[in-house]
């Protein structure tokens, strides 16, 4: 186990770094020059050059990743070319916005998803089954910006019932959870889709299993096999996808956080792009990057805790 | 060579079962997918005959109607017709799906086949290639890269087609790594077969029916993918009629009309929806060990 994460973490420090490479020879594949693309065509050559010091490009490639990764390491994401502000404040103000979003989406995904799939597996080829698959395969199809969008239709423009922009007031918590709503909603319609039908499935299969046969022989209460020990059995694929899901929400964020005008990763990556801010959008990726790798790994420890039989060494084929 | 028996490889057992529209009619999701399949496929090929305008032709005084008998969707803030954009932006949904998907399955195919036949460090280093591909959400790899690259429908092509690659790589990988050690793959070896021979004309056919499935199964999404970039101004310029360019347009005046995002969201949830339920439905004709995840 121990050799496992060891092992583990070194191809994830090795990924981590070929991200940094790769990002890096972007820039350097395309032709241009990014300073002169942010400084416009009237720039004096002068602040050109300053422009390219500021991103580094004067230098080398190994020298400009050497310095990117030296500087990672001593907690640095470097500083914005644009503003001059330092990445790591940027960073540190737009990434709980996204995390909240991405958690508070997974959570309504659970809250809703979970109970559906259940109700599914254990009424199977009834009416309210069939409804629920069509339902819950509709909703896995809608993207999260066109749900995103008919949710500020009907609510924000239509009803004016829930706030369309920003994240509220600061300091207002209440007012922080209005504007939390509509965004994560259209965020968690395709999870709760996807946790029906992979509840279902995998509840069945359960059902199906000797133990569970064998529990309800002994006589056991049908609710206690049901959610005592076939439901806990089931699960155990989900947490895996979950982990997965987090990572996956918060790459979703992007258009959910421009719809919304919410200020976080997304958006601020979304806007980096646009002016072509090339250091705020390399350190921008690499974080979604690093939580993307580590909410993976987490699920992966999770999911061997769960499942004993599963060993991790084994899976990794 | 005659003793060992060579298996009939997967595409001929895939046509063996033909007719197999006809079992993917037999379910009634199927025929729903396969209505609305055929609508887009049918909207693709005639778009000008079908649509009663041209989709850039302004028409500034009618601007952001709603549904009317001359503009059938109603216009949108410049004064074209909806109907007619949507049914042109079939053919750029269409247009970068096939290749992007065709991109990622060539080049996917070929890495997997080389990461599974040649085994040890060339193995790792693909695998290592395909993971750093995979550590970031796929919205932002492409991203970085379009902003780079800079917008253009050959761009978005090139993109999805890169983040799409290694989940074919992973799945040709790890059937090569199965059919490699099979009896009629030693037996062409010993017989002092090329390696490209024995890849190409050996392993291949028995590896590739579920890459694909797998892409079939994946055209949805590729082609939400491609309107989510328009949408965002990373895809395809204006004035091409992308899906996810007409929704843009529609966020960008909502307050004023709601026509074109309504059209445009309801047209791409239901091509999906139907591409996904006809994909659903054809694999679990074709393979029903696959239908893990299928809800009915």
């Amino acid at each position: 186990m121990l050799f496992y994460i060891i092992k583990r973490i070194l191809m994830t420090a090795l990924v981590l770094l070929l991200v940094v490479v790769f990002l890096s020879l972007l820039v350097h594949i395309v032709p241009g020059d990014p300073a002169t693309t942010i400084l416009g065509p009237r720039a004096t050559p002068g602040l050109v050059q300053k422009m390219r010091e500021a991103m580094d490009l004067d230098k080398p490639l190994y020298v400009q990743i050497s310095n990117f990764v030296w500087n990672l390491l001593r907690g640095s994401l470097g500083v914005d070319a644009v503003t001059g502000a330092p990445i790591n404040k940027l960073v540190g103000s737009a990434l709980p916005h996204t995390l909240i979003l991405a958690i508070s989406s997974l959570g309504l995904a659970i809250l809703f998803g979970i109970p559906m799939g259940v109700y599914s597996a254990t009424h199977p080829n009834s009416p309210a089954d069939r409804i629920l698959a069509v339902l819950s395969i509709s909703l896995t199809t809608i993207p999260s910006y066109v749900a995103g969008l008919f949710l500020l239709l009907i609510f924000a423009v239509e009803l004016h019932t829930l706030p369309a922009m920003g994240i509220g007031k600061t300091g207002d918590i209440w007012d922080y959870v209005r504007h939390l709503i509509l965004p994560s909603v259209a965020l968690a319609i395709t999870w709760i889709g996807y946790l029906s039908r992979l509840v279902r499935t995998s509840l069945l299969e359960v059902l199906n299993e000797t133990y569970i046969r064998a529990s309800r022989a002994a006589g056991l209460s049908e609710r206690l096999v049901r959610y005592r020990y076939a439901l806990k059995n089931a699960l155990i694929p989900t947490v895996a996808v979950l982990g997965v899901g987090l990572g996956s929400l918060m790459g979703g964020a992007v258009f959910v956080e421009i719809i919304f005008t919410r200020p976080g990763m997304g958006l601020l990556i979304y806007n980096a792009i646009q002016v072509r801010n090339y250091p705020l959008v390399r350190a921008g990726v690499l974080i979604v990057a690093i939580l993307f790798i580590l909410t993976n790994f987490i699920a992966d420890l999770v999911y061997t805790y769960l499942d004993p039989r599963i060993q991790l060494n084994k899976r990794q084929g | 060579m005659q003793y060992i028996e060579k298996p009939t490889n997967s595409i001929q057992r895939t046509l063996d079962r033909l007719p197999i529209l006809g079992d993917v009619l037999r379910q009634p999701l199927g025929v729903v997918g396969f209505a609305i399949v055929l609508a887009f496929v049918i909207s693709v090929l005639f778009a000008p005959l079908i649509a009663p305008y041209d989709y850039a032709r302004q028409d500034i005084p009618n601007r952001m109607q709603g549904p009317s008998t001359t503009y059938w969707l109603g216009t949108d803030h410049i004064g074209r017709d909806i109907f007619s954009r949507l049914v042109y932006g079939s053919r750029i949904a269409f247009g970068t799906a096939i290749p992007s998907v065709g991109i990622a399955l060539v080049a996917g195919i070929f890495l997997g086949l080389i990461a599974g036949y040649a085994g040890g460090v060339v193995d790792n280093v693909i695998v290592v290639f395909m993971d750093m591909l995979q550590a970031f959400p796929s919205i932002m790899l492409s991203l970085a890269i379009l902003a780079l690259l800079g917008p253009s429908l050959i761009n978005v092509i090139i993109v999805i087609g890169l983040t799409w690659m290694p989940n074919y790589a992973r799945v040709i990988r790890a059937q090569t790594l199965s059919v490699r050690e099979k009896a009629y793959v030693e037996a062409e070896r010993s017989l002092g077969a090329r390696d490209r021979a024995i890849l190409f004309s050996h392993i291949l056919p028995n590896v590739i029916a579920p890459a694909l499935l797998l892409a079939a199964m994946d055209l949805p999404w590729v082609i939400t993918f491609e309107a989510g970039l328009s949408f965002m101004g990373m895809g395809v310029r204006p004035p091409s009629p992308s899906w996810g360019a007409i929704l843009s347009d529609g966020f960008n005046h909502i307050f004023e009309s709601q026509w074109p995002i309504l059209w445009s969201g309801l047209t791409l949830a239901l091509t999906t929806l139907g591409f996904t339920l006809f994909g659903e439905a054809l694999r679990d004709v074709l393979d029903p060990r696959l239908s893990g995840t299928r809800g009915l």
